[in-house]
């Protein structure tokens, strides 16, 4: 399997799907060796929902000496699954170099006095969970540490091809019957591996150029995407939303996919914290993702607006990072509700968990949202979800507002909805929760060896 | 000797159109729509269901007799979209063949939330049929067959010599729904719904999976002669939109209407009656207690489909909140709107019982989901209160 981020230090996203699936695949006795383009990073803090042992920068010295191989065979529920890394500087959601981008220090500074005001409501969440005082964080938050060398250093599609080598390399010394790429970066190397050593190659299609980009696409990116579905004995959507897409804007037969659904582990993190006796006045509506615009905060920021002028007592917290975020900030101030609007920055382990418990509403306004497993993990911390249409996650979710992300009159009508009416926010919350527990790994990973049979058969029938 | 006893029951609500909290004109319900289904169910239900019912007193001589409950909501829409239909009705009518059930003129649930409210909508029903039909019903049938021994005492006290309600297994025991009862509280004759033969037309005719389709007329009447000696009267109760709707034309629903009283009455001790008649001619056999509250609907014939979540009783209790304040504006209009709102319909819309296995509370939903309907619903309930002050 070749991916390039585990274990998920991060809310969502690709290296969450990949936990979570190899994970499961692993518990149903398959085996797994999984190919990272870098030594796994790990803080404690992070990872809140499983125990890990990762390796000491020593054994990671040696394991990059030894061309990158190492084993994280200890890590609960992995006992099946290899893992190998290459010294290769890829980042999951880094976009070749744009004029969007601002410097990392710009951008501390223009979110700083937003901090000072969310680090405030975080604080007081935290104070009025007595339980927790003790061994509560004082640094709540961290403007992003995660992403922090996110930087677009060098050249991205050398990396990816100096990536292919390696696994490619790496894959001669391995004995396996199917080859599983997740996302463009890796495709390439999934298709130098699966043509070294005559196996099949299943991609599994988490995102597209034109989920993350709009009609803006970047051609060579868009080039590898089409190379490597096209390559592929078979390959796998994450929603019938990104199946169609692909079959549309990336001309693969239809029977040539299948939709398998993420899911979400079931405990949504470890931070237990009793119930806040004394609920504060003021409701908290929270944007939590990448601030891209993938993911619509300026749709978010339109209907914080007209809740306000129903629901005054209302705060939006706009948690994340992205090249959108600088925007945001100035179309917050230009809408003249900068007060009410909050940038954390990127939030992570228990800060995620804190941010859940405090909010009364989350809403996922994505333009174009391949699946979306944040919603499931707002569900799962029992917190009612607004999601667009527009998202994979939609076709599975039934206990959840659903909104077009572009109108933004019934996103706020919703929202307020929301704020107003407690036996709404009661209900959504009871039939989430329950349907979210429905949402298992282990039903993704089934259909991710389906499809496994069904490629070798093809391959063997080629 | 078992008599036939049908009653249909038609209604449609006044669906709501899309009303945002940014919305502030008083105007709630979704006239296009409501006149579209209303056209729509008088074609493949109404004209022709009411035609061969026609044609069967016709052909029967007066000896094929059924009863309808039309709620206040569908006479007034089929006043505004389909004046035809009203005038089918008048033509039954005329045969002398069929009864009139009375109920509350919004099929509401005011029972549960004031009693005012209810008689107040009786009497508004019982004086549209009467101004209609020239008929006052003796029978009556509260929204959704809800019922229990305080709503069999109420009905009894508003003088009505009958009542009808769902044939619960629960309450019969070994009993058989086809015999008259009692309530323990009150006089009045209790009518329960005999549920399986009920269903296997209402819901299982055109069901091709079930082990009795197909379901003919002959079969049927074999049924029902299998009472003879168990009982007085099969009380056959269902939607009217059963006939064309539900069951659409080409299952054979109007065929198996057509010959089906013709195979019942080839048995010489066979007969077809309305409610009235059958509680005229049998005695009351045993007692139905019942104190907590049923109704039709479901297999768990309660109220879940009404008041099974949080939003639906929120929505419930502050639609009823607003009664005192409403009257007191002396606005018919407003009374008329906030009147409109109490239709169960509403609140069924509401349910998120079988939500996520896409059901038949699906099928009637005008709504992606329940909570859209709640949102809509107290947006426009928000409205109405604005209007009171």
């Amino acid at each position: 399997m070749l991916g390039w981020e585990f274990p998920p230090y991060i809310s969502g996203g690709l290296g969450t799907a990949c936990f979570g699936l190899t994970r499961a695949m692993s518990s149903l006795g398959h085996e797994i060796t999984f190919v990272l383009p870098q030594s796994v990073e790990h803080d404690p803090n992070t990872s809140s929902h499983v125990k890990l042992k990762v390796p000491t920068p020593g054994q990671v010295a040696r394991a990059e000496r030894r061309r990158g191989i190492t084993r994280l065979a200890e890590i609960e529920g992995l006992e099946n699954v290899t893992f190998r890394t290459i010294p290769a500087e890829l980042r999951p959601y880094d976009r070749p170099a744009d004029d969007e981008t601002i410097s990392e220090i710009e951008r501390q500074l223009l979110i700083h006095e937003k901090e000072i005001a969310t680090e405030e409501i975080l604080t007081q969440a935290t104070e009025s969970a007595a339980a927790s005082a003790a061994d509560a964080p004082t640094k709540v938050l961290d403007g992003g540490s995660a992403p922090k060398k996110q930087h677009y250093g060098g050249d991205m599609f050398s990396e990816v091809h100096r990536y292919a080598r390696l696994a490619m390399e790496m894959a001669l010394e391995e004995g396996f019957e199917v080859v599983h790429a997740h996302d463009w970066m890796t495709f390439p190397a999934g298709i130098a591996v699966a043509a070294a050593t005559s196996r099949p190659l299943v991609v599994h299609v988490h995102s597209t150029e034109f989920d993350r980009s709009g009609e803006h696409v970047n051609q060579r990116i868009y080039d590898i995407e089409r190379q490597g579905v096209h390559a592929a004995t078979k390959v796998i959507a994450v929603s019938l939303l990104t199946k169609n897409l692909l079959v549309k804007r990336y001309g693969v037969a239809a029977e040539k996919i299948e939709v398998v659904y993420n899911a979400i582990d079931k405990n949504g993190g470890t931070y237990a914290e009793p119930p806040a006796a004394i609920r504060r006045d003021e409701k908290i509506v929270l944007f939590l993702g990448r601030i891209t615009m993938q993911k619509g905060p300026e749709y978010f920021l339109a209907a914080a607006k007209m809740v306000l002028e129903h629901v005054p007592n209302t705060r939006f917290i706009m948690a994340g990072s992205g090249d959108m975020i600088r925007k945001s900030i100035e179309m917050a101030a230009e809408l003249g509700i900068g007060q009410k609007v909050l940038f954390p920055g990127f939030l992570r382990g228990d800060d995620v968990a804190k941010v859940y418990k405090m909010a009364d509403l989350y809403v996922m306004p994505s333009v174009s949202e391949p699946f979306g497993i944040a919603p499931l993990e707002a569900m799962s911390h029992d917190v009612p979800v607004i999601i667009s249409k527009q998202s994979g996650v939609s076709e599975i979710l039934t206990h959840v507002l659903k909104v077009d992300f572009w109108d933004i009159h019934e996103m706020a009508n919703k929202i307020i909805a929301v704020l107003r009416h407690p036996p709404l926010q009661r209900t959504l919350k009871e039939h989430g929760t329950f349907e979210v527990r429905r949402l298992d790994w282990r039903t993704a990973a089934e259909g991710c060896v389906d499809v496994y049979g069904k490629a070798i058969a093809a391959w063997r029938g080629h | 000797m078992p008599s036939v006893c049908f009653y249909f029951q038609v209604h449609q609500p006044y669906r709501l159109r899309r009303y945002s909290i940014f919305d502030t004109v008083h105007d709630y319900f979704d006239e296009i729509k409501n006149a579209e289904i209303c056209r729509k169910v008088a074609n493949k239900c109404y004209l022709p269901a009411n035609q061969c019912i026609y044609d069967l007193i016709k052909l029967h001589e007066g000896r094929f007799r059924v009863s309808y409950a039309l709620t206040g909501t569908v006479m007034d829409q089929f006043a505004a979209y389909t004046p035809e239909v009203i005038d089918s009705f008048k033509r039954l009518n005329d045969t002398g063949c069929v009864e009139f059930i009375a109920e509350t003129y919004y099929h509401s649930l005011s029972f549960l939330y004031s009693r005012d409210e209810f008689k107040a909508q009786i009497k508004m029903h019982g004086d549209r049929i009467e101004k209609l039909f020239g008929q006052r019903g003796k029978v009556f049938r509260n929204t959704e067959l809800i019922y229990n021994n305080e709503i069999a005492a109420a009905a009894a006290e508003m003088g009505y010599k009958a009542i009808i309600c769902e044939g619960a297994d629960h309450l019969l025991g070994y009993r058989s729904p086809n015999f008259i009862y009692r309530p323990p509280n009150a006089d009045i004759k209790v009518l329960t719904k005999n549920y399986r033969l009920s269903d296997d037309i209402a819901f299982r005719f055109g069901n091709r999976g079930w082990t009795e389709w197909p379901l003919t007329a002959e079969k049927f009447a074999h049924w029902v002669n299998d009472a003879n000696g168990c009982g007085y009267s099969i009380n056959l109760f269902m939607d009217y939109e059963t006939l064309g709707e539900h069951q659409w034309a080409d299952t054979g629903i109007f065929d198996f209407l057509y010959h089906m009283p013709g195979e019942v009455m080839k048995h010489p001790h066979n007969n077809f009656k309305t409610p009235s008649e059958v509680v005229d001619t049998y005695d009351v056999s045993d007692v139905y207690d019942c104190h907590n509250l049923i109704s039709w609907a479901d297999t768990e014939r309660d109220l879940s489909a009404w008041l099974g979540n949080a939003m639906q009783s929120n929505a419930l209790q502050e639609t009823y909140k607003l009664e005192a304040a409403v009257k007191a504006k002396g606005d018919e209009q407003l009374l008329s709107d906030w009147r409109r709102l109490q239709t169960s319909d509403h609140f069924y819309y509401m349910c998120t019982k079988y939500f996520a296995d896409g059901d038949v509370h699906k099928y009637f939903n005008p709504y992606e989901s329940p909570y859209d309907s709640y949102i809509n619903f107290m947006n426009v309930l928000d409205n109405v209160q604005s209007r009171t002050k």
